[in-house]
């Protein structure tokens, strides 16, 4: 059921938690109980100065009763329960739930999100023991310790004589040999200490320096007063990994560019005239429209043009950025829908793509998503660019919204079931039917 | 005359213990570290069974296990292959290479012997 007419039963819920009868409402807002009654029930819409007076009897914002809980909540917890389907929950009545129970559903959107970070800590522990050289050098340093020293052992611990000479040797060998062991024991030990607790609270070091982005709100003030990035890390990134530190000068020293071909004051101002248009925004800096993405999507939270998210590709479709907005997630561990106009702008480079989108099975509002292509770097004698592809995300406009194109945000849980672009079966139906 | 065994490993201390307890066995044991001349110095030995270490400084165990498999000379030359990785890929990549046989570190004096004797002898 949608969400906006569920009014009736929060006002349901309102005034039970307040111990007040249904007649008792009735008689204070006028009008009768049996309207009331299928008010409660969703049967009648409810708006206008009605709504103020229940509101205001129930002692309410209006927007709790027509809105009711917070919908990234709402999205949260329905991605929840449909990633544990033998879980049983009553999907349908999830407004209810969160509205009813908010701190519970905080609690468990909260943890469902710390699941999400562990596992993903799991798998990026399991493959750095799989792949990562480093570890790989020092076990095999460390296999080769024992077997000589095992080898050597068992000689000296054969019954019979063994020649003095041979015998010195050999034990001075297992000294050795055990002196490197101990030394790459301890060296292993630090390795894992200073990488594994890393990985284990931040996950990759992309999520480490993505981490640090969205605890600032997208916006380094530093560096857009001048200050060099390489300052801005060893004040900001002292925390991180050291991974995690070279990226974030990468971001920052990008950041710091931008910043200067397109200083805060000026697009605050500019913004003003050109609202998110990012094709507006770069001709009036002079400047390409991946730079103005960027520009829009670091701008204050109080920026006069609203809210911007912005998702950042490689040519071979990894996020090197995400900012999600409210009503478009992007996901984090790359699983993301091949529909946004993100990919095909790969294809297309230097074309700036339009769409409006809504996001497939949320509630939410539809968003314009503006994508563009260009090459990471500049041209070489004999080489083939490599693209880069930026996806700016903003509120449609209302009038935009009826013209949005459906599109997921990750497979697993998308309700488009006959998707031309689905690469796995969505747990909301049969697989069969999907083509699998 | 006493059969040849060719040990090629860069661990100084490894090609001491092997060399130590073949030669106690009656065969004469003739090393070397570099994995860059490492088929060269095959063919001037025309060893009867080749000991082989996987990470060889300059040129990998099973490269040089493929270019001997290509050489007539030593196309049916024994090979015990040592590795400290023993996944089965690994093996698998050893097979696909032509290895004889394959030993994972550390492995037991007593296992190592044992296979040495049926390599030598005609079958692992």
């Amino acid at each position: 059921m949608a969400r906006d007419t569920l009014t009736g039963s929060r006002i349901r819920e309102r005034r039970v938690i307040l111990g007040m009868k249904q007649a008792e409402l009735a008689r204070r807002a006028d009008i009768s109980a049996s309207y009331l009654n299928l008010i409660e029930h969703n049967r009648r819409r409810i708006g206008g100065k009605l709504l103020l007076d229940i509101a205001e009897i129930l002692g309410v914002e209006p927007s709790v009763l027509t809105e009711g809980a917070e919908a990234a909540l709402i999205a949260t917890l329905r991605e929840a329960a449909l990633r544990t389907q033998a879980s049983g929950a009553e999907l349908d009545r999830l407004d209810e739930f969160a509205g009813r129970f908010p701190g519970w559903a905080r609690l468990l959107a909260d943890n469902r999100a710390r699941i999400d970070t562990l596992e993903r800590s799991v798998e990026a522990l399991t493959d750095r023991l799989a792949h990562d050289p480093h570890l790989a050098d020092a076990l095999h340093e460390m296999l080769t310790m024992v077997t000589a020293i095992r080898s050597t052992a068992s000689i000296l611990a054969e019954p019979g004589d063994l020649d003095p000479d041979w015998q010195r040797r050999f034990h001075r060998n297992i000294y050795e040999d055990s002196a490197r062991l101990a030394e790459s024991s301890r060296s292993l030990v630090s390795y894992l200490e200073a990488e594994g607790k890393a990985a284990a609270e931040s996950g990759t070091p992309q999520e480490e320096v993505e981490a640090l982005f969205e605890a600032a709100d997208y916006h380094i003030a530093l560096l857009d007063a001048g200050a060099a990035p390489e300052r801005a890390v060893q004040e900001m990134g002292g925390a991180l990994s050291s991974t995690a530190r070279a990226l974030l000068h990468r971001a920052f020293s990008r950041y710091a560019a931008d910043a200067a071909a397109m200083p805060l004051a000026q697009v605050l101002e500019a913004v003003v005239g050109t609202g998110t248009d990012p094709l507006a925004l770069a001709r009036r800096f002079g400047t390409d429209p991946a730079r103005a993405m960027r520009r829009l999507a670091s701008l204050p939270a109080d920026a006069p043009c609203g809210a911007v998210g912005l998702a950042i590709c490689d040519a071979s479709g990894v996020f090197t950025f995400r900012k999600p907005l409210p009503d478009f997630p992007i996901p984090r561990f790359g699983a993301d829908c091949p529909l946004w106009p993100l990919f095909p702008a790969l294809s297309r480079p230097m074309s700036v793509l339009s769409r409006v989108l809504h996001a497939a099975g949320r509630q939410s509002g539809a968003v314009t998503a503006i994508a563009f292509a260009q090459p990471a770097g500049p041209p070489e004698l004999n080489r083939e660019p490599v693209f880069e592809a930026h996806m700016m995300i903003a509120p449609a406009t209302r009038r935009s919204t009826d013209e949005a194109e459906e599109v997921g945000i990750t497979c697993r849980i998308c309700p488009r079931i006959a998707c031309r672009a689905r690469r796995e079966p969505s747990l909301l139906g049969d697989p069969a039917q999907q083509g699998f | 005359m006493s059969k040849r065994v060719m040990l090629i490993e860069d661990e100084p201390n490894i090609i001491e213990a092997i060399s130590f307890i073949l030669s106690r066995e009656g065969l004469a044991v003739e090393t070397h570290s570099d994995g860059t001349t490492a088929n060269e110095k095959l063919r001037a030995c025309r060893p009867d069974l080749l000991i082989l270490d996987v990470m060889l400084p300059g040129k990998s165990g099973y490269d040089i296990l493929r270019e001997l498999r290509e050489d007539t000379a030593t196309a049916e030359l024994p090979v015990l292959m040592l590795t400290a990785r023993g996944q089965s890929r690994d093996r698998e990549m050893a097979e696909r290479a032509g290895v004889s046989a394959f030993m994972t570190k550390p492995f037991s004096n007593a296992e190592m012997l044992e296979t040495v004797r049926a390599l030598v002898a005609g079958g692992a």
